[in-house]
Order: structure tokens, then C-alpha cells, then sequence
């Protein structure tokens, strides 16, 4: 009548596919803000990475001879997927996006032994290949807010190349307010001035539409971290590793270095914190481990934001963190009830 | 006064499923038409059985005695005749049969002449645990070890704080707190045993606070011995807050140390039941040979607790409390955590047993497990505050050195890290199977290893035995020499006169040589082959000579 189990007999309580789920439901807050203030790009986006996505993911899986269905049901790709689109500027061309998150599915995740096995986000890999492949494309954004670019438009953009009538890809996009910045102190402005010159570009303490997206997406990492989806220890160390670097440097110098508020709600800081860097298969799974993890990605952000060739820093702060995850894990391991301290 | 209470790591906020199985009273059961008692119902050795086929038994007598110091002895919990001493199905996790002793009762439930214990607080603690030894009294939380050598508090030790577990965190499983609702003196009166026996300085009874009624029972029964050195705490609901290691922490702070025992630090842990228990035989002279259990379950029409004789089987007391079998899907021993399931219901239920658990069908139940994605939650909710995934990852890898690395011994199995895991992996099976195969690796390690010590003790004789025979040859030697340096001065003449004497001896052999042999009465035939062959002789000699010569 009956077949033997092994303990704890128990219904399941909780699933990938619903922490997944969870984690989608926590980027719409910041999606919607993104979308009202840099149109539609972001949702062609996101629906051109997921199917490609869904198709490099059943394409690997038949081939690796996985089960299909249980493993895309899973919601990994899918969440690979949005988290990639979001990254990319909304005005993206659609191979741009098809070579992105096919790296991503196929070389990052599959080749590396697929979902729980690739040492590095996969997300982060396709994004940060298309940054070194592809600059140009990568670097221009609409500014948030004042363009007029239609959804038809976006769509025209992503699949035909074709811009609006009577503009031009420079009079269209603008580099973000992270870029800005740097260039502009890289010519010795001040702080004081850049926002004067580009105005429009600036909002309350980061860049113009940034600081509400971040402010988001923060929202929704919160939810996450009530939903325990994910845990407090990385986007706090993530939020505060960019805090305390930021504010040391921006004390003596207020003019030359933007203040840590521009940093926490500027570019993809939040959306790093609370959705990428948390990524489990990929960051530290240690208490104290997520801790250094996290506080080494807020400090890698500050160092390529400021130092560094790139508009931001996250993808590649994320990258070099993702690579000390097992000496972090090995060496942070948790005293264990009734061992001596180590 | 309020107690201070400390925190474990980690741990889990289950639904307790407690109101299912708590019906007014402890029900007792009809005699079964047979008891089977397994000679193993304890950790240590299986029992002796001091009795044959055929014979018949009192209830309470002894039927198998201990055979070792861990091992515990085995009564029959009725009267009747003993009709088979073979392999039975029991409850086991392996599912494997094992030795039991089959009585057919007679219905008269007889007891045998028992003798109540007058005056123990007068007795040596020794005389006190060969009692309580020979009851067959083992631990009646789960695990079974027999009693007497937890009350052993050797001769080294103090035991600060003796702790009674009444938190029966496991959902489900009621059997302890109707116990302590039923029979909270016999609680405390053998709380006292113990604590005589341990010489004890201090007493605690820990309930989880999901048990008002039990505590504030127990609470009252208290007032009755107005004894100070006892404390009755209410412990926050959390599982597995009834482990040992958890309960230790949570009413001391400290931890016992890993591969070490509660009594390293002045801490001696016995269940509840196993105080109750440890009463009755003092107070009423009964062996251990029944026990309040818990029957529960969505399938089942009656769930409750009862008063049951050990041996009784799986289906006679399911089918007391209204059982649908095609309604179940599987029955448990223990609770849904850390029970096993049972694959034959003719197994009997034993001295361990505390609760039944039928599972009904059509629950959402065990999915396919996916990859390991990492999330850590079980590392979160650990109370031994491991790091699950990395067992798990050593464990399959079988890669038995690291997964040791990782403290796998200090995993207690309350898989609460299994009941967490997203991708429904079935944690604590992989680190039962590293247990055992380490375990039998080391049974093979310490066989090899005993060869292995024969071969080089054999060796180092041999070679002990040859230097030892080249001493002794060396020192005759020298022996020899200097005597020898010592007679020769004196010898010289004796020498020379044996000399003198051997070369006598020498030229009388040689005479002797020269001469003829069988020569007497010869024929004149023979007389002239023996002169031809001589002459031969003689001139072969000569041309030898010669021959010698020209060389």
C-alpha cells in the first residue's frame, strides 16, 4: 500500500518557480516607473529578451537532455531574461538584445552547467559582453522624461532601425547622468555646474526619472526581503559599501565628487542591490560571506563609477564579486552549535 | 520567578496539528490476540530471551534479560503463552525484520507478584539504577537509550541541572503533554527518583507554551511536594526546540560540546514519559512493559492518545481509532519531521514508539527535486547552524572527507532544512546516506587497520626474535672467548696430553682402517681375488704417487 519516505514528510512549502514569480512581481513598481519616464523601449525589451530567452533555454535543455517543461517552469530564464532587458538602454536594437541574452542563456548559464552550477550571473555576463562588443549602442539613452519617442516608434526603432521623422540617433539619445557626470569632472567642472548645463538631466539627488526608478525598485527588493525571497545581508552590504566609500570621498571634496546620495539612487545602484547581486546561485551564501560579498560590490561600483571606463559599474562589481564567492564561503563558514570558536 | 531563557539558531514555526489527537482522557485498548516483543527496543545490544516456546508468562515478567551494559531488558506486557522466539517485521527505519518473542495472550492480563520500592531516598543511587535497570526503563522521547546510565552521572561530575523535556515540539505528537495532564504527580515523584539518583542540585521541566493545561497541571501538582529546587518553564513553540542540544541551550545558554555529552557541562536531559515511568516502578514495582501513545492523522475517525502494551501491532491499534485504509497513504512512526514510514502494519509497536501518524492520500506531496539554486534558507533556519547546501553538495559528490569538514555529525536529522528547500531536495536522506557510508567505512578502516596492527605486531616479533637469538649467540660467543683466555694458561699441559691421546687414537683408527674386513674364514677363491685386488690396489697407488710426482 505504501511507499517508504525519507524525513521531514511534509508538503512543500515553498518552490523555485514561486520565488521566481515573487521576484517579477517585485520589478513592476520600478518597471512602470521606468516606462513613464523612458517609454516603451523597456517593454519591447523585456518581451524580446524573454522569448528569446524561453527558446536558447528549451534549445539547451533538449540538448543537454533535461527534462523541458519542469525546468522552464522553474522561471530562471524568464527572470535572466527581465533583469537583462532592464539593464539595457530602452532604446536597443533587436540583435543587440538577441546576442545579449543568448550569451547569456546559452554560454553564461547552460555551458556553465546551468541554473544552481554558473558561477556568474548570467544577466550581468550578457550585459557586460554587449558593453564590450557593442559601446555605442550600449552607452545611449533617451533622457528621462522629456523625449516624445511613441511606443510605434520604439517598436520601428528596435526592429527596423528606423528612427522618428526629422531626428537623428544624437539629437535623440544622451548619455545618462552617471556619464555625465564623469566626463564633465573628467573636464574640471564642478558639481556645482554640471547640472546648470544640462538642465533637465538632474531630479531631487541623482539624475532626472533614476532616482524614482531606483527608489522602486528598492520598494520592491523590500517586499522581497518581508517575502523572504531574498535576505536583508546583501543589499544592505551592496547599499552600504557604496554609502560609506562615497561619503569619504565626497567629504573633502564636494565640488569634484558627486554626493552618495547621487550613488545609492543613480543608475542601476538599487536594481544591482536588491535583484542582481542577490542572485543565490551566484553570491555568497554565508552570513558573513553575503556581507563581504555585498560590501565588495557597493565599493567595485564606487571604484568603476568614478575611476573606471564605464557608464556604470554594477555588472562588472557584481563579476569580480561572483568570482570570490567559494574562497568568501570557505572561509566564512558559521561557527556550528557546540564547536569551539575558530 | 521568571526563568531566563536563551535563543538556538535558526528553527521552525510549524503548525502544530496538536488539537487532532488531544481528546479528554488517555484511552486504554482491548488485549490483542498476540503481543510481539523485538529483543531490540533500546540503542546498545538486543536483550537474551530467558524463556522457551511454550511457556507460559506472567504479566511483567522478565522474558529477556540485558546482555551487555547498554542493552535493557524486555518483560511481556501480559499474561500468556510464548508460541515463537523468530524474526518479525518491527518498526525500523530499514523496514528489515528482526528477533522478536510472540506471547498469545490468554486474556487474564495476570500480573506477577510485583515489589514496590519502600524508602528510596534512603538507597544507595547505584542500588537505585540497577532498579530502574532491570524495569527496563530507556528513554521514552524516541531515541531509546536505556535510563539507568543517563542517571550514571559518573564519579567526576556534578550535575548541576537536571531537565525534564516536556516540549514534544514535533506537530502532531501528544503523547507528553496528556501525560503531564493525566498524571502530572507521577511526573514530579519521578523527577524526584532521578534527582536522587543523579544528586542533583537543581530541576527544570520545560513545556513549550502551546501546553497551558499541561503546565498549569503540573504547576499544581508542584505546589503539592513544595519542593524550591524545581522549576517549571514554559519555553517559546519553536521546533526542534525538544532536541536535547536545543533544549539545552534554550534553559542554560550553554551548548553541549560536539561528540560530547549534556553531563561535560553539569547537564543531565530525560523525557517526561521516562519520569513517569521510572514512578511506576518505584512506587508500584512495574517493569516498563506499556505507554501512553499518540494515534493521529487525517486518516483516522478517532485520533487520540492510549494507554497501549508494548507489542501491540500497527493495525489492531489503528483499527481501534476508526482507521480508513484507502483513505491512507502512509503510516509514521514518530511526526511528520523526523518519523519513518512503516512498511508492515503487523510490526509491534515498541518502548520508542510515540506516536502513529496516518498520512491520508491526496496531499500535495513530494515533488521532483530540482537543482540546488543556493538560496541558503536552509543554512537560515539550521539549529546546529550548518551550512545544509554544502553537505548536500559533498554529500552527493561522496566526497566523504569534506563533507565531515562541514560538521556533518553535528547534524541532529529535525530536517528543517528539507522542509524549506525550494527545490525540494530530500536534504537529510543524503546526509543519512554520508552517515552511513562513513560509518562503514569506518568499520572497514578499523578491520584493515586491526590486520594490519596483526601483520607489523607479527613482524616486529620476528624480528624482535631474531635479535634477540644474534644477542644470545654474541654473548655465548664472548662468554666463550673469555673463558676460553682464562683455561688456556692452565690447559696447556691437559692439552698437549689430549693431543697426545687423540693422536693415539688417530693412528689406532688408521691401523684399524689399514686392516681387512670379513676376512676371516675365507675360500682359497676368494683369498686370491681379495690378493689381486689388493696388488691392484697397491700399484694404483703407487702410480698416483707418482702421477703426484710429476705434478
Amino acid at each position: 500500500m505504501q511507499a517508504v519516505h525519507s524525513s521531514p514528510h511534509t508538503p512543500p512549502q515553498n518552490s523555485v518557480p514561486r520565488m521566481m514569480l515573487a521576484l517579477l512581481f517585485a520589478l513592476i513598481p520600478g518597471i512602470i516607473v521606468y516606462v513613464f519616464f523612458f517609454g516603451w523601449g523597456v517593454v519591447v525589451n523585456i518581451t524580446v529578451a524573454i522569448v528569446v530567452a524561453i527558446i536558447c533555454e528549451a534549445l539547451m535543455l533538449s540538448m543537454r537532455r533535461r527534462p523541458i517543461k519542469p525546468y522552464l517552469l522553474d522561471g530562471s530564464a524568464v527572470v535572466t531574461a527581465v533583469l537583462f532587458a532592464v539593464a539595457l538602454p530602452t532604446l536597443a536594437p533587436w540583435w543587440l538584445i538577441v546576442a545579449g541574452i543568448a550569451f547569456a542563456i546559452v554560454i553564461a548559464k547552460h555551458l556553465y552547467g546551468g541554473l544552481g552550477y554558473n558561477p556568474f550571473n548570467p544577466a550581468m555576463v550578457g550585459y557586460a559582453t554587449l558593453l564590450i562588443a557593442f559601446p555605442k549602442e550600449m552607452t545611449a539613452w533617451l533622457p528621462a522624461g522629456i523625449h516624445e519617442v511613441t511606443f510605434i516608434d520604439n517598436l520601428r526603432y528596435t526592429f527596423l532601425s528606423a528612427l522618428p521623422e526629422g531626428m537623428t540617433y544624437d539629437s535623440l539619445t544622451m548619455a545618462t547622468p552617471l556619464d555625465t557626470v564623469k566626463t564633465e569632472l573628467a573636464q574640471d567642472r564642478t558639481m556645482e555646474e554640471i547640472p546648470v548645463r544640462y538642465s533637465g538631466l538632474f531630479g531631487g539627488v541623482a539624475g532626472r526619472g533614476w532616482e524614482w526608478v531606483n527608489l522602486m525598485f528598492m520598494l520592491g527588493g523590500l517586499i522581497l526581503i518581508y517575502m523572504k525571497v531574498i535576505n536583508w545581508r546583501i543589499p544592505l552590504a551592496v547599499i552600504l559599501g557604496l554609502f560609506i566609500i562615497a561619503t569619504l570621498f565626497a567629504i573633502p571634496d564636494p565640488d569634484l565628487r558627486p554626493s552618495p546620495w547621487f550613488h545609492m539612487f543613480g543608475g542601476a545602484a538599487m536594481l544591482g542591490a536588491f535583484f542582481i547581486a542577490t542572485d543565490p546561485v551566484t553570491a555568497a551564501t554565508t552570513p558573513r560571506g553575503q556581507l563581504i560579498y555585498g560590501f565588495g560590490i557597493g565599493i567595485i561600483i564606487y571604484v568603476i563609477r568614478t575611476w573606471g571606463g564605464y557608464p556604470d559599474g554594477v555588472a562588472f562589481a557584481v563579476l569580480i564579486m561572483n568570482m570570490a564567492v567559494p574562497t568568501l564561503d570557505y572561509y566564512t563558514q558559521p561557527r556550528v552549535y557546540g564547536q569551539e570558536k575558530k | 520567578m521568571k526563568h531566563k531563557l536563551w535563543h538556538f539558531h535558526g528553527g521552525l514555526h510549524l503548525d502544530g496539528h496538536k488539537h487532532i489527537s488531544m481528546t479528554e482522557h488517555v484511552m486504554p485498548v482491548a488485549l490483542p490476540a498476540q503481543i510481539i516483543l523485538p529483543l531490540q527496543q533500546h540503542i546498545g545490544a538486543p536483550a537474551e530471551p530467558v524463556v522457551t516456546v511454550g511457556e507460559h508468562v506472567l504479566k511483567g515478567q522478565l522474558i529477556a534479560r540485558a546482555s551487555d551494559y547498554v542493552s535493557a531488558p524486555v518483560h511481556a506486557s501480559t499474561s500468556g503463552e510464548v508460541i515463537a522466539i523468530e524474526e518479525r517485521p518491527v518498526p525500523h527505519p530499514s523496514g528489515l525484520p528482526s528477533e522478536c518473542i510472540v506471547i498469545a495472550t490468554d486474556g487474564k492480563d495476570e500480573w506477577k507478584e510485583l515489589k514496590p520500592v519502600e524508602n528510596y531516598q534512603d538507597m544507595d543511587p547505584s542500588a537505585l539504577r540497577n532498579i530502574i535497570r532491570d524495569a527496563g526503563i530507556v528513554g521514552l522521547g524516541g531515541a531509546g537509550f536505556p535510563s539507568f546510565i543517563k542517571l550514571n552521572p559518573g564519579p567526576d561530575n556534578v550535575v548541576e541541572t537536571l531537565i525534564l523535556n516536556g516540549a514534544e515540539c514535533e506537530p502532531y505528537i501528544t503523547c507528553d503533554a496528556m501525560l503531564m495532564q493525566e498524571h502530572p504527580r507521577r511526573i514530579i515523584d519521578g523527577l524526584l527518583v532521578m534527582k536522587h539518583a543523579l544528586r542533583a542540585k537543581h530541576c527544570i521541566i520545560a513545556i513549550e507554551d502551546n501546553k497551558k493545561v499541561a503546565h498549569t497541571l503540573l504547576v499544581n501538582a508542584l505546589h503539592e511536594h513544595e519542593s524550591d529546587f524545581i522549576d517549571i518553564v514554559q519555553i517559546p513553540t519553536l521546533y526542534p526546540t525538544g532536541g536535547e542540544k536545543q533544549l539545552v541551550r534554550v534553559l542554560t545558554g550553554k551548548e553541549i560540546p560536539s561528540n560530547g555529552l549534556p553531563i561535560d557541562i553539569g547537564v543531565v536531559c530525560h523525557n517526561v514519559a521516562t519520569a513517569a515511568a521510572i514512578c511506576e516502578t518505584i512506587e508500584a514495582g512495574k517493569p516498563l512493559i506499556s505507554r501512553v501513545m499518540t494515534l493521529t492523522g487525517e486518516a483516522l475517525e478517532n485520533p487520540c492518545n492510549l494507554e497501549i502494551l508494548i507489542g501491540t501491532s500497527f493495525a489492531h491499534l489503528l483499527e481501534a481509532c476508526g482507521w480508513h485504509e484507502e483513505q491512507t497513504d502512509e503510516v509514521l512512526m514518530g511526526g511528520p519531521m523526523m518519523g519513518f514510514g512503516i512498511s508492515s502494519l503487523d510490526a509491534p509497536v515498541i518502548k520508542t514508539t510515540n506516536c502513529i501518524l496516518a498520512r491520508p492520500k491526496n496531499q500535495p506531496h513530494r515533488q521532483p527535486a530540482m537543482p540546488c539554486i543556493r538560496c541558503g534558507q536552509c543554512a537560515t533556519v539550521c539549529p546546529a547552524q550548518l551550512l545544509p547546501q554544502q553537505l548536500y553538495w559533498y554529500s552527493r559528490a561522496k566526497d566523504f572527507d569534506k563533507v565531515q569538514d562541514y560538521n556533518l555529525f553535528d547534524c541532529i536529522e529535525c530536517g528543517c532544512c528539507a522542509y524549506v528547500c525550494p527545490s525540494h531536495i530530500p536534504l537529510v536522506q543524503y546526509y543519512r546516506f554520508a552517515k552511513t557510508e562513513i560509518w562503514a567505512m569506518e568499520r572497514d578502516k578499523e578491520k584493515a587497520d586491526h590486520a594490519r596492527e596483526r601483520h607489523e605486531f607479527h613482524q616486529y616479533r620476528m624480528e624482535r626474535k631474531k635479535q634477540e637469538d644474534e644477542e644470545r649467540k654474541r654473548k655465548k660467543k664472548e662468554l666463550l672467548k673469555k673463558t676460553q683466555g682464562k683455561k688456556d694458561a692452565e690447559t696447556d699441559t691437559k692439552k698437549e696430553a689430549i693431543e697426545a691421546a687423540m693422536a693415539r687414537v688417530k693412528a689406532k683408527r688408521d691401523a684399524q682402517q689399514q686392516q681387512k674386513k670379513n676376512v676371516d674364514n675365507l675360500t682359497e677363491k676368494q683369498q686370491q681375488a681379495l690378493s689381486e685386488v689388493e696388488e691392484r690396489r697397491q700399484r694404483l697407488s703407487e702410480a698416483d704417487s707418482s702421477n703426484k710426482d710429476k705434478n
